[in-house]
């Protein structure tokens, strides 16, 4: 029941906004019968009911990770995040070793494991991607 | 006789050096993606989309590469479900039933070369009744206007939650979600901006790989990550591989009617792979005069939901090819790779792209060959593939996947928006929201609503104009009963217990 109270809650918010978002499109030259704003109201509108039924019938709650996997799959979207923001100034290889390496740490702290994957996954994609398939990265920064 | 001369030019495409080499890479790629637990079709193929475009493929070749890997992943799937009684991908949910136990008693090689040659023989004949369907399909959809196309985009988004949430408010609620990310951007027909609240990334509109890989692919690695650890299964030693005749003759009957089960449950939107192995093996239950020995390691409740899954794999390709909409997760990744290709689905296509359709086709039949060889006597090969331990699997899943996306637009905004994504897909599969229909409605928002925008300016703004044609009535009824239906049958569609160690 909690996990559904906040995301009808949220949904709700959501939506709200959304409307307020969708009454603030400007109207087009063309003549036409629907214009921009009736299917994001209805759209909204739909959305805004659905919130509102989720709230009166909450299914019963997920069951959620306890507190220390939280904690992990917290880290990890931190360390995605890290990548994603550096992968474009540091090229791919640097970002990528140490991402690998801590991602790998997280789901098994082995530090000798989490070495190989590092080293072993950011030159081997790098060279798959970059020359098997020919991607466009760069390998640093310069 | 015109069947046979598409045909011949299919087979003049599928039959080049480049083709056959696509075909038979993306099923052995497949093969591994749907062995691997927590990597299926639809992540699978998602996160190899953006790999397909770096390779500068035209759409047939592309077509070709994916579909091959999204047959691959359907044979894969079972693998991991015999094995260790953890379902490579959700369709193959239904093989652990028996399988499992079938492997536990020693008979792993059996039930692995069964599935294979039941997946064989499910996706053979589906891919002939896609050969045989998809034209008359298309014929029909010469007749539909922006009216029906409306009432079909309807159908589709009130039957694809349907079974894969248990509650029918959040599936509506997530088909809604998509669509309403697809308003964000600029407007198609005023070319004012819409939703953006200024932010100038906002103007081109959410990428839809950019949320596929997200919602698909980094979500799952959150998922795996969650539950690595605590769903272990005692793996099953393999010893030699022989092929048992007898029983796979035995299981002809039962193939054979689980694949025409799977194949039409693939055609009708919104049911997908899933719901045709469960139908298969229920049905093959059903009718069985030895009930009990179903879940204690029954030959043909192995071979049943290999075939419905595999059947239905090609069914689902029917909808999305002929009236460009998809029936399940997989085609719906393929439609993207088809939109983003610029290639329109629908009649038209079969007129004027009769190449990327046969050469699509004849390419499907020779994979199925391939994926037979594959999957009867080098499945070994694959077996071994399982043991590769996740500290090295999803680290290296989630380079492929920033990789990939990086690559396509090279910003970090899109990398961020994915990671988004991710944690967002992950709330949903914990809240029971599927992720199916957000998928569909950010591919499909922009065209419902030009559709029912044409409807109108041809209509004078009339809305009675949406319920006007046969062909629509038919679609809004079977959209109305899509959506209410799953409602009273959903305590009769659960699935039976996995067997416990």
């Amino acid at each position: 029941m909690t996990g559904d109270r906040y995301f009808g809650a949220a949904v709700l918010a959501i939506t709200g906004f959304y409307l307020y978002g969708a009454s603030t499109i400007p109207t087009g030259f063309l003549p036409d019968p629907v214009g921009s704003r009736t299917f994001p109201y209805i759209l909204g509108g739909l959305g805004f009911l659905c919130g509102f039924l989720i709230l009166l019938r909450p299914d019963d709650p997920p069951v959620w990770p306890s507190s220390s996997i939280v904690l992990k799959l917290a880290l990890a979207a931190a360390i995605m995040y890290g990548f994603a923001e550096t992968l474009q100034p540091l090229g791919f290889i640097l970002p990528s070793a140490v991402t690998t390496a801590l991602l790998s740490y997280l789901i098994a702290p082995n530090i000798l494991h989490s070495l190989i994957a590092g080293g072993g996954l950011s030159v081997g994609l790098y060279v798959i991607l970059k020359h098997g398939l020919g991607l466009g990265l760069s390998a640093f920064w310069f | 006789m015109e069947l046979l001369a598409n045909l011949s030019q299919g087979f003049a495409v599928a039959l080049t050096w480049s083709t056959l080499i696509l075909a038979i890479s993306g099923c052995f790629a497949g093969t591994i993606i749907g062995s691997l637990p927590g990597l299926g079709p639809s992540n699978g193929v998602a996160i190899l989309i953006p790999l397909a475009f770096s390779l500068s493929l035209d759409a047939t070749e592309a077509l070709v590469l994916m579909t091959s890997v999204y047959y691959g992943a359907m044979y894969g799937g079972r693998i991991s479900s015999i094995l260790l009684n953890i379902p490579g991908d959700e369709p193959a949910l239904m093989t652990t039933l028996d399988g499992y136990p079938m492997a536990r008693q020693g008979r792993a090689g059996d039930a692995l070369v069964l599935s294979g040659v039941a997946s064989f023989v499910g996706a053979l004949l589906a891919t002939i009744g896609l050969m045989i369907l998809a034209p008359i399909l298309a014929r029909i959809a010469y007749l539909f206007g922006p009216a029906e196309y409306f009432a079909l985009y309807m159908l589709a988004f009130c039957t694809l939650g349907g079974l894969s949430s248990r509650n029918q408010i959040k599936a509506g609620l997530a088909a809604i979600i998509g669509l309403a990310i697809a308003m964000i951007g600029l407007d198609n027909t005023t070319g004012l901006p819409r939703l953006t609240f200024g932010s100038l990334h906002l103007m081109d509109g959410v990428d839809f790989l950019v949320a596929i890989v997200g919602l698909f692919a980094v979500a799952e690695i959150f998922i795996y990550m969650e539950s690595h650890g605590r769903e272990s299964a005692i793996g099953v030693k393999l010893e030699r591989i022989t092929i048992p005749f007898r029983e796979i003759g035995n299981s002809a009957v039962t193939m054979l009617r689980s694949t025409l089960i799977g194949f039409i449950a693939g055609v009708l939107p919104g049911a997908g792979a899933s719901l045709g192995s469960f139908l298969a093996y229920m049905a093959e239950k059903s009718l069985s005069r030895d009930k009990e020995t179903f879940g204690t390691g029954n030959p043909r409740g192995v071979a049943a939901p290999e075939a419905g899954n595999n059947a239905a794999a090609g069914g689902a390709l029917v909808p999305m090819l002929t009236l460009g909409v998809p029936g399940s997760g997989t085609t719906a990744v393929l439609l993207a790779l088809l939109v983003t290709l610029n290639i329109t689905p629908g009649p038209l296509l079969f007129e004027e792209r009769p190449e990327v359709v046969w050469g699509l086709v004849a390419s499907l039949l020779i994979a199925n060959f391939v994926l037979l060889i594959m999957n009867v006597p080098l499945v070994k090969l694959f077996v071994r593939i399982l043991s590769v331990p996740p500290w090295i699997l999803l680290p290296g899943i989630t380079m492929v996947a920033f990789g990939g996306i990086y690559s396509l637009s090279g910003s970090s905004y899109d990398l961020v928006l994915m990671l988004l994504f991710g944690l967002f897909g992950y709330l949903c599969r914990k809240l029971d929201v599927p992720t199916v229909p957000i998928i569909l409605g950010i591919l499909l928002g922009n065209h419902m609503e030009d559709s029912l925008r044409r409807a109108m300016v041809i209509s004078d703004g009339d809305w009675t104009y949406l319920f006007t044609s046969p062909i629509s009535i038919v679609l809004w009824l079977a959209a109305i009963g899509g959506f209410v239906a799953p409602m009273f049958l959903r305590n009769l569609l659960r699935t039976p217990p996995r067997v416990e160690d």
